[in-house]
């Protein structure tokens, strides 16, 4: 079909959001192991110098995402994410999605409703969080109900990611959309149609194949 | 078109009918990565309606965690102590030990090599061995674990040397008022009143759960405080000093109270353990 060409599908600023996203959730997933999980606590100590770092990567969590609302790219895919479009219940429903040949847009109806989550998810940690860490300020009902609501937003938020990082595990192509910022047309055009041929009808967002742009597939996988 | 401008002066309406696809629209002339024909304004926001339901969501569990929590105690403990595998303990808020420590090695001192010092101000300080505490009278006690950071272990078996037991080996110099307690670990440190150190359910312990005081939990010898939050506890018990004022302890350093008394003390209501 075009197998010389790419589409764009990231820019800097929105590979810059995910990456640091991404780095600052693993910080505060890896140390939340460290705290709350025996063994993992027996193996590393240092309490107070886990606590810490998982305080200040959980305060910076939502950082780059403000900070990457100033980027007009990454507003733009904000709202797509917000958005469902008809396609988007047909695809939540269909059997098999891949070959159901839908007119999937940008992003699919999962990653929409995992950016949601997410979104809620980091929030939620972050009020609780904060309410633990300044525990006098509060009632004792308030405190004690945040530290149920973190262990338990904490328990399916880790469920939620991990399930993200395995299905980015299955798709190096997508995986090398996040690194490299561009996509093979064959993949959009299997795996997000709709905005593939939004993409190539307007003629403005693919680009030529660069043989040098090739090796950038081997770095090393960061994203995740 | 003009539809799609409406939508976009109204991105409040919630749910508006979508008649067709947007991917079903002609390509419009625009700059790279402009607005995409299929506006990215139509379509439902299911983003902001799931975001605010996990919001509202964890408000509910802020105002209710507390009863859900002790509901859920009820609901795991017994499925947690029946369970061999140690799955159930990686759910939240489960009723088991939780793993502190303040420093980066685990401490590790052998059964054979450990020495208890009790030093300061005292008519016959004393380096005891393992073997000399069991050789003085054994004291067990079935009691709560409570941590000022909300976990309970319901019903731990401790036994081990009472500590007026073990002052009254030693004998208490006129004068004396308070007790400091410092872990091998040679960071962690804890204090007690003399009169607190005086209770019968003050244990320097060495075995708990039924065994040997392990590692993990601060063995060969740790302090159990039945009446008071875990952090008094002191794991890896390794000088008893006995002085004429309180000197606060690690934690104590870091604003929690001094006197710890479960659901009298750190803001904390919880049912106190007799």
């Amino acid at each position: 079909m075009h197998p010389l060409r790419e589409l764009r599908r990231f820019t800097t600023a929105e590979r810059w959001v995910h990456r640091s996203t991404a780095a600052l959730m693993g910080a505060c997933l890896a140390t939340a192991a460290v705290l709350y999980v025996g063994p993992l606590a027996v193996l590393v100590g240092r309490r107070s110098l886990v606590a810490q770092v998982h305080l200040v990567a959980g305060i910076a969590l939502p950082l780059p995402l403000l900070l990457g609302l100033l980027s007009r790219a990454v507003r733009h895919d904000a709202h797509r994410l917000g958005r469902f479009l008809p396609v988007d219940s047909v695809w939540l429903r269909a059997r098999d999605r891949r070959t159901a040949d839908l007119p999937v847009g940008k992003f699919n109806a999962g990653q929409k409703l995992n950016a949601a989550l997410s979104l809620g998810a980091i929030l939620l940690m972050l009020g609780t969080g904060l309410t633990m860490r300044y525990a006098n300020q509060w009632p004792l009902t308030v405190r004690t109900g945040s530290t149920f609501v973190h262990d338990w937003v904490a328990f399916f938020l880790t469920v939620l990611v991990l399930g993200h990082v395995r299905l980015a595990l299955r798709d190096p192509q997508a995986r090398a959309g996040l690194r490299t910022g561009a996509v093979p047309v064959g993949w959009a055009l299997r795996e997000h149609r709709g905005w593939a041929e939004e993409e190539l009808g307007s003629g403005g967002g693919a680009v030529a194949l660069d043989p040098n742009r090739a090796g950038r597939d081997t770095e090393v996988d960061q994203q995740l | 078109m003009d539809e799609h401008l409406d939508r976009r002066r109204t991105p409040g309406t919630r749910g508006a009918p979508v008649d067709r696809a947007p991917v079903d629209r002609a390509p419009v002339d625009r700059a790279p990565n402009d607005r995409a024909p299929n506006d990215p304004l139509a379509g439902t926001p299911i983003g902001r309606r799931v975001v605010l339901g996990v919001l509202g969501l964890g408000a509910v569990g802020v105002l209710a965690g507390r009863s859900l929590q002790s509901l859920e105690e009820r609901l795991l403990h017994p499925l947690q102590t029946r369970d061999r595998t140690g799955l159930t303990q990686l759910l939240p808020a489960g009723a088991g030990f939780r793993y502190y420590s303040v420093t980066s090695d685990e401490p590790r001192v052998s059964r054979a090599a450990y020495r208890l010092r009790v030093t300061g101000m005292v008519d016959r300080p004393a380096t005891l061995t393992l073997a000399d505490l069991t050789a003085l009278r054994q004291t067990a006690l079935v009691r709560d674990f409570q941590c000022v950071t909300g976990w309970r272990v319901p019903q731990v078996h401790w036994s081990g040397v009472a500590l007026p037991d073990l002052l009254d080996h030693v004998g208490v110099a006129p004068g004396a008022s308070a007790l400091r307690l410092s872990s091998f670990d040679g960071l962690y440190t804890e204090s007690l009143t003399l009169d607190q150190a005086r209770r019968r359910d003050v244990l320097v312990a060495t075995s708990m759960l039924g065994g040997p005081v392990t590692t993990a939990h601060g063995g060969p010898v740790r302090l159990y405080v039945a009446p008071m939050y875990g952090y008094k506890s002191l794991k890896w018990l390794g000088q008893i000093e006995l002085t004429d004022r309180i000197r606060p302890g690690y934690w104590e350093n870091e604003g929690y109270d001094v006197d710890a008394w479960v659901g009298r003390s750190n803001g904390r209501g919880d049912a106190p353990i007799a």
